[in-house]
C-alpha cells in the first residue's frame, strides 16, 4: 500500500496536479508516526510512511495547508474523510486546493497497549499474519494483533469514504458499531457512580491542550479559552472555572460537529476517555433528534443549528436512565 | 478607572417598607468603583432624576446603577436622564428591587440581603458596559398590503390618502375578498356590494394605489423601513393592460362547466371568466385546468372574439421585486372544511349548506338570482334549521377552540331576512349561547326573536339525516325544555367556524411574525398594541389577527394604516443598538451563527488581515447588519469561539452578574 | 438524604426579557411570594443563555440554575426558544451523565401573563434544590481523589 501511495503521489507531483503531499513520517521512535508535508519525490521516497501506526487524522492540517498557495494531495482514511467533509461544511478547508486520495482505514495499533504488556525498549513492530513481532532492545516479543489495536479502531463506525477524488484500495461500508456501549454502561450507573467515574478521570487532566490541538472540530482561529472577552479566559490560577469546566465546554462546542474520530482520547497523555463525552452528545442527538453523522455530507444542518417544533423538553433527562 | 454612582429608590413605601434602602445604599457604596451611593424617595420623579444628573456631572460618573422598579418600567426614563447629563444612556443599569424583591418578600432582612445582591450584580455588569450609539436607518416611503379584502382595501385607501404609495397583493383575480360574497350586512341590513364596490373602485382609481391581483408574495427580505419583497404575478393568460372587461369572451367560451368559486360551486362559470360583475380589476382570467385551447390546443374562441387582442395563451408568471417601508398583513379568513362533520350530512345532502353558501343562494347575483331555493330540487324551503357553533368553541381536533364571533349575528340576519321575504317559512336556530356584544347587536337579535318569531332553541343538534322524501330529519335536544326534538327540515344551514387563510402560515414565516396555535397572527400587545406585530414594520389588519365582523375589520384596517403612516412619515428610524457583533479576529467564518439567525442579519465577507509577519491573509468572517439584527443572541451561543457577542448583554457582562450573585 | 433545614440554596434564574422576566414582574405586581433564594438575570431571549453561564454559576457556588423563556411558538424572536430547548436538553443530559443531580437544573416556559406560574415554579424549584443540599459536585469535578 505504501508503495502504491508513494508512486501515485510522485505522479501527481510530477505532472503538476499538486504542489505538496500530506502524509506521515517517522518521529523519534519506530511507532511514532506524525503527519508531515512532502514537496519532492526524494522526500517521499526517503520519509513517507504508511503502516499500522499511521493513525493520525491529517484533515485538520489542511486548514492551514489550504490557506497557502497551491494544491495539496491528502491521503485520507475513511474516518478522516468525515472530519474533512465537516471542515468543508464549516468553510475551514478550501476544497479546490485539495486532491483527496481515499486509502483503507485501520485497525491501527496502540503502542500503549503493547507497552502495557510489559514490553519495553521497542525498536520495531511488524505485523505477520495478525501476530505482532516486536523487536526490542532485549530481544523479540510477540503478541496478537487484535490485542493491540486502538480503542477508536475497535469501535470503528465506518469503512466508507464520504469524499475522495480517487481511491487506492477498496471502499467499505458504514459499520454497525458498538461505539455507544461504554456510554450506555455509564448511563446505567447511579449518579454517584458516574460522578466518581468522571472525577477520577477528569482529575488526571494536566490541561496540556493535546485534545484541543488534535481535534479536527477545534479549528477556531482563537479558542474561546484564549479569548479575553469571553469572560471565561483566565490564565491566573485564582480562578478554577476554566480548569474545571474545560472538557464540558469543549464537548459542548463540538457537539453536533464532532465526527467521533477518537483522536482526543488517542492523544491524551493521561488516557482520559474524552471521546465518551462526545459520544454521549452524539448518542443523545441520535436518540432525541434523529440519526445524525457529522461530516457524512457537507450540506445538512448541524443538529444544534436547527430545531423542530415538536422537539422534546429538557425534562426528558428525568425520564431516561438512572438518577 | 470606573466611577460608578448607585441610586436606591424608596418608591414611597413600595420598596422602603420591606427593603432597608439605607443599608442597601451603604453596602453598595463599598463595591469597587462606586464613588457615590444614595437613596431617595422617588428616583423617577423630576427631583430624583435631577439627583442622578447632578451626580453624573459633579462626580464625572462613568456608570449608573438605579435600584428601583423593573427596567420594563423606567429603564428608558433613566437612560434619557443620563443622556441629558452627558452620559451615554447605555451606561445605565437597573437593579429590579421592587417587582423582584420588595413586593414578593416579607422579611426585611431577607429582602434587604437580596436587594444588595441584585445591586452588586448590576454594579458588576455596569463595570463592563460600553457606550452604545443607535444607528439610523432610512425608511422607504411605500407600503405593501397583503390581501385585498375589505381590511386590505381600507388600509390601502387610508395610506394612499396620507400621501404614500401603496401596493395591494391579492391572490384572487379580483379584490373584494369575503365581503364581496356577502349579501347583506348586520345590524343594518344594507347591501354589502353597495358599500364595498365603491371602495374597490376608489382603490383602483387612486393614483397612489397599485393593485397586483392574481399575485402572491413569494419572498420577504429586509427589515423595518426597508423590506424587499418578491411578488409573483401569476399568469392569467390575458393581457391586463389590454383587456377592457367587456365579457364577450366569457359568453362565447364553449367550456361552461367549471365550478364557480365565487358562488362556492353552487353554479358554473366558463373557462375564461370574470369572477363577478363588479370585479376589480375587471379583467378576464383563463383557467388553464379547463381551457380547451390550453389542454388540447383546439379552440381559441376567446382569442378570436377579443377585439383588443388581449388573449395570450403563452403568458408566464412574472416576478416583481419592490422595496417597502411597511407591510400590512390582511390575509383574512375562510370557513373551515366540514368534511369531518358527517353528523351534519354536509357532504351527503346538497340542501345542507354553510352560511356563506346561503349568502350566495340569497344574493341577487347568486345562482338563483336572489330567490331562496333548495339546491337539490330548486323548490321553496318551508322549514329551515340553523346550527350554530359548527366547529367553533370545540374541544376536539375537528374544530377550533375559539368563538368565531360573527356567526350569532349573521345567523340572526339570515333568519330575519328569510322571515321577512318568506313569511311562510319557519326558522329554527340551535345555539349554545347567543353572543351579541356590539353596537345595536342585541337589539338586532331581539328583533329576530320578538318581531320575526324566529325559533331560538338552546341545544345541540345531534344528527342530520337526509330522508327519502327529500326532507331532512334534524335530531336535536332542547336544553331548556329538557327534551329531544325531531324537526322535518327542508334546508339546514351550518354556521361553520372561521379560520385564518392557509397562506397566512408560510407568510408569517417569511415575515418572521408570530402566530398563535390557531394560526392567527399575534399582535405585539393584546391590549396596547393590537394592530402591530411584534416584528417592527409589520402591521395586522382584519381577521388575520382574530375573528372580526366588518365594522371591526374596517376599524382595525384604518388603525393599521395609521400605524404604517406613522412609520412612513419618518425619514429614518432609530435602531436598537443592543445588537450582535462579530470580532473579526476571532471569527472562523464557520457559518454556525448564520444558521440560527431568524432575521438573516448575518452575512460573510472575505476580509484581508495583516499578519504579524507583515504578510496578508484573506479569511471569511461574519458580518452583522446592525439595522437587521434584533438582538436575540442566538448567534452568540452558536459561535464556538466566542467571536460573536451581544451589545448590552455580552458574555463577560452576564458572567459578571453570575459571579456577583453566586459569590 | 439528610435535609439541612438551615441550608439556603443560591439559585440563579435566567429570564427572557419578553415573557419570563415580565412574568416575574407580574408575580411581583400581584404580590405572589416566592423564596428570596432566587436571583434573576435578565437576558433578551432564552437563546442568549450560553451553557458556559450555567456551568459558571454552578462552579461559583450556585446550587440550582433555572432558565425561563417564552412558550415554544411564542418567542419574540420567532425561533430563539427552539434553539434553547435543544441546547439546554443536551447540556442537562450531559450534566446528568457527569453525575450532577438532575433537580439542580430546570427549564420552564413562563409567559408574561403567568405570574402565578412563575412564583409556583420558583417555589417548587427552590424546595427541590433545598432537598438536595449544597452543590459540591460540579465544583469538585476535577479535585484529586482524597
Amino acid at each position: 500500500m505504501q508503495e502504491a501511495m508513494i508512486k501515485r503521489a510522485k505522479e501527481l507531483l510530477a505532472d503538476g496536479s499538486v504542489d505538496r503531499v500530506i502524509g506521515w513520517k517517522r518521529g523519534e521512535f519506530a511507532y511514532d508516526m506524525t503527519p508531515a508535508v512532502f514537496t519532492s519525490a526524494e522526500e517521499l521516497d526517503s520519509e513517507f510512511i504508511f503502516d499500522d501506526f499511521t493513525s493520525a487524522n491529517v484533515s485538520k492540517y489542511l486548514v492551514k495547508e489550504t490557506a497557502k498557495e497551491g494544491k495539496i494531495l491528502a491521503f485520507l482514511k475513511p474516518c478522516d474523510t468525515y472530519s474533512f467533509n465537516q471542515l468543508i461544511k464549516e468553510h475551514r478547508i478550501d476544497r479546490d486546493k485539495v486532491y483527496v486520495i481515499g486509502i483503507p482505514g485501520g485497525p491501527k495499533l496502540d503502542i500503549e497497549k503493547i507497552k502495557a504488556k510489559g514490553i519495553t525498549g521497542i525498536l520495531s513492530v511488524k505485523n505477520e499474519d495478525y501476530t505482532l513481532k516486536i523487536e526490542t532492545l532485549y530481544g523479540e516479543e510477540t503478541m496478537p494483533f487484535s490485542e493491540a489495536i486502538l480503542d477508536k479502531c475497535a469501535s470503528c463506525k465506518s469503512k466508507k469514504h464520504v469524499v475522495y477524488d480517487e481511491l487506492i484500495g477498496e471502499d467499505g461500508d458504514v459499520l454497525d458499531s458498538n461505539r455507544f456501549d461504554m456510554v450506555e454502561k455509564l448511563e446505567n450507573m447511579t449518579a454517584q457512580e458516574r460522578f466518581d467515574f468522571w472525577r477520577d478521570q477528569l482529575s488526571k487532566c494536566i490541561r496540556c491542550n493535546a485534545c484541543r490541538n488534535v481535534c479536527p472540530a477545534c479549528t477556531c482561529e482563537n479558542c474561546v479559552f484564549d479569548n479575553p472577552k469571553s469572560g471565561i479566559d483566565n490564565k491566573a490560577p485564582a480562578d478554577s472555572f476554566e480548569e474545571n469546566m474545560f472538557h464540558i465546554i469543549r464537548a459542548f462546542h463540538v457537539a453536533g460537529r464532532c465526527t467521533d474520530c477518537g483522536e482526543c482520547s488517542r492523544v491524551c497523555p493521561q488516557h482520559i476517555p474524552l471521546h465518551l463525552l462526545n459520544r454521549k452528545f452524539i448518542k443523545d442527538i441520535n436518540e432525541l433528534y434523529g440519526e445524525y453523522q457529522a461530516g457524512a455530507d457537507t450540506t445538512s444542518r448541524a443538529p444544534l443549528n436547527t430545531y423542530t417544533k415538536d422537539d422534546c423538553e429538557p425534562s426528558i433527562v428525568h425520564e431516561r436512565g438512572v438518577e | 478607572m470606573q466611577r460608578i454612582g448607585v441610586f436606591v429608590c424608596h418608591c414611597g413605601t413600595n420598596i422602603a417598607a420591606t427593603v432597608d434602602v439605607k443599608a442597601v445604599a451603604e453596602a453598595l457604596g463599598h463595591e469597587p468603583g462606586v464613588v457615590i451611593s444614595q437613596d431617595y424617595q422617588y428616583m423617577c420623579s423630576e427631583s430624583g432624576q435631577e439627583l442622578v444628573k447632578n451626580a453624573i456631572r459633579e462626580q464625572k460618573l462613568t456608570g449608573v446603577v438605579i435600584c428601583s422598579c423593573s427596567p420594563r418600567m423606567h429603564e428608558n426614563t433613566f437612560r434619557k436622564a443620563a443622556a441629558s447629563a452627558g452620559l451615554n444612556p447605555y451606561l445605565v443599569e437597573i437593579a429590579n428591587i421592587r417587582e423582584q424583591c420588595s413586593w414578593i418578600h416579607k422579611e426585611v432582612a431577607n429582602a434587604t440581603d437580596k436587594a444588595i445582591i441584585l445591586g452588586k450584580a448590576a454594579v458588576a455588569k455596569v463595570h463592563l458596559n460600553t457606550p452604545l450609539n443607535s444607528m439610523e436607518s432610512p425608511v422607504v416611503k411605500r407600503a405593501l398590503v397583503i390581501g385585498g379584502g375589505i381590511a386590505g382595501i381600507q388600509t390601502a385607501l387610508d395610506i394612499a390618502e396620507a400621501g404614500f404609495d401603496v401596493d395591494i397583493v391579492e391572490k384572487q383575480p379580483t379584490i373584494g375578498g369575503k365581503m364581496a360574497q356577502i349579501d347583506k350586512t348586520f345590524p343594518t341590513l344594507d347591501c354589502a356590494a353597495c358599500i364595498l364596490t365603491p371602495k374597490m373602485v376608489e382603490a383602483s382609481q387612486n393614483e397612489r394605489i397599485t393593485i397586483h391581483s392574481f399575485s402572491e408574495v413569494e419572498d420577504v427580505k429586509g427589515f423595518v423601513g426597508n423590506f424587499t419583497v418578491k411578488i409573483r404575478k401569476k399568469a392569467r393568460f390575458v393581457d391586463e393592460t389590454k383587456c377592457t372587461g367587456c365579457g364577450l369572451c366569457t359568453e362565447k367560451c364553449p367550456m361552461k362547466k367549471v365550478p364557480n368559486e365565487f358562488n362556492l360551486g353552487l353554479d358554473n362559470r366558463s373557462a375564461i371568466y370574470i369572477p363577478f360583475a363588479q370585479a376589480v380589476p375587471k379583467v378576464a382570467t383563463i383557467d388553464p385546468n379547463y381551457c380547451m385551447m390550453m389542454k388540447t390546443g383546439k379552440c381559441g374562441v376567446c382569442s378570436k372574439v377579443c377585439s383588443v387582442g388581449a388573449i395570450d395563451y403563452k403568458q408566464q408568471d412574472t416576478i416583481i421585486e419592490q422595496q417597502y417601508g411597511a407591510i400590512v398583513v390582511a390575509t383574512g379568513f375562510n370557513p373551515i372544511n366540514l368534511d369531518k362533520y358527517d353528523e351534519f350530512a354536509y357532504n351527503q345532502c346538497p340542501d345542507v349548506v354553510t352560511s356563506l353558501e346561503l349568502e350566495r343562494l340569497m344574493n341577487a347575483a347568486g345562482p338563483n338570482g336572489g330567490t331562496l331555493l333548495r339546491p337539490s330540487d330548486k323548490s321553496h324551503p318551508h322549514t329551515i334549521v340553523f346550527v350554530q357553533c359548527v366547529g367553533s368553541r370545540c374541544d376536539d381536533e375537528k374544530g377550533k377552540p375559539y368563538c368565531s364571533k360573527i356567526c350569532c349575528m349573521y345567523t340572526a340576519k339570515h333568519a330575519m331576512l328569510i322571515r321577512e321575504k318568506y313569511p311562510d317559512t319557519e326558522v329554527y336556530v340551535f345555539y349554545i349561547d347567543v353572543r351579541t356584544p356590539g353596537k345595536n347587536f342585541d337589539e338586532f337579535y331581539r328583533r329576530a326573536v320578538e318581531q320575526y318569531n324566529v325559533h331560538y332553541i338552546k341545544g345541540m343538534v345531534g344528527k342530520v339525516t337526509p330522508k327519502s322524501d327529500g326532507k331532512i330529519d334534524v335530531q336535536a335536544s332542547d336544553l331548556l325544555a329538557n327534551e329531544q326534538l325531531h324537526i322535518d327540515a327542508d334546508m339546514v344551514v351550518l354556521a361553520a367556524a372561521i379560520e385564518p387563510d392557509k397562506t397566512a402560515r408560510p407568510l408569517a414565516t417569511m415575515l418572521t411574525t408570530q402566530m398563535d396555535t390557531n394560526d392567527f397572527f399575534t399582535e405585539a400587545h393584546p391590549k396596547l398594541r393590537p394592530v402591530e406585530s411584534a416584528t417592527a414594520g409589520i402591521f395586522l389588519s382584519g381577521a388575520c389577527q382574530g375573528p372580526k365582523d366588518i365594522p371591526e375589520t374596517v376599524a382595525q384596517g384604518s388603525a393599521a394604516a395609521a400605524k404604517a403612516i406613522g412609520l412612513l412619515c419618518k425619514n429614518s428610524i432609530t435602531c436598537n443598538p443592543c445588537v450582535a457583533h462579530s470580532d473579526e479576529l476571532m471569527c472562523n467564518g464557520c457559518s454556525s451563527c448564520e444558521k440560527v439567525c431568524p432575521y438573516g442579519a448575518i452575512t460573510y465577507i472575505d476580509k484581508e488581515f495583516r499578519m504579524p509577519d507583515r504578510t496578508t491573509k484573506v479569511r471569511r468572517v461574519a458580518s452583522v447588519n446592525p439595522a437587521v439584527c434584533q438582538g436575540c443572541g442566538a448567534c452568540t451561543v452558536a459561535c464556538p469561539s466566542g467571536a460573536m457577542d451581544l451589545n448590552g448583554f455580552s458574555n463577560s457582562q452576564i458572567m459578571a452578574e453570575v459571579d456577583a450573585i453566586c459569590k | 438524604m439528610q435535609v439541612n433545614e438551615n441550608f439556603e440554596p443560591v439559585i440563579v434564574a435566567f429570564c427572557c426579557n419578553w415573557c419570563s422576566y415580565a412574568g416575574a414582574d407580574l408575580s411581583g405586581t400581584n404580590r405572589l411570594n416566592y423564596p428570596s433564594n432566587v436571583k434573576i438575570i435578565r437576558v433578551p431571549c432564552s437563546c442568549r443563555v450560553n451553557p458556559m453561564f450555567i456551568l459558571r454559576a454552578f462552579q461559583k457556588g450556585a446550587d440550582g440554575v433555572i432558565i425561563c423563556g417564552c412558550h415554544p411558538g411564542d418567542c419574540h424572536y420567532t425561533s430563539g426558544n427552539y434553539f434553547t430547548r435543544r441546547r439546554i436538553t443536551l447540556l442537562y443530559s450531559m450534566l446528568d451523565f457527569l453525575g450532577i443531580e438532575r433537580n439542580r437544573t430546570r427549564l420552564e416556559w413562563v409567559s408574561a401573563a403567568e405570574g402565578a406560574k412563575f412564583a409556583a415554579t420558583m417555589e417548587q424549584f427552590t424546595a427541590d434544590v433545598k432537598a438536595l443540599g449544597p452543590n459540591r459536585r460540579l465544583e469538585d469535578l476535577r479535585c484529586r481523589k482524597q
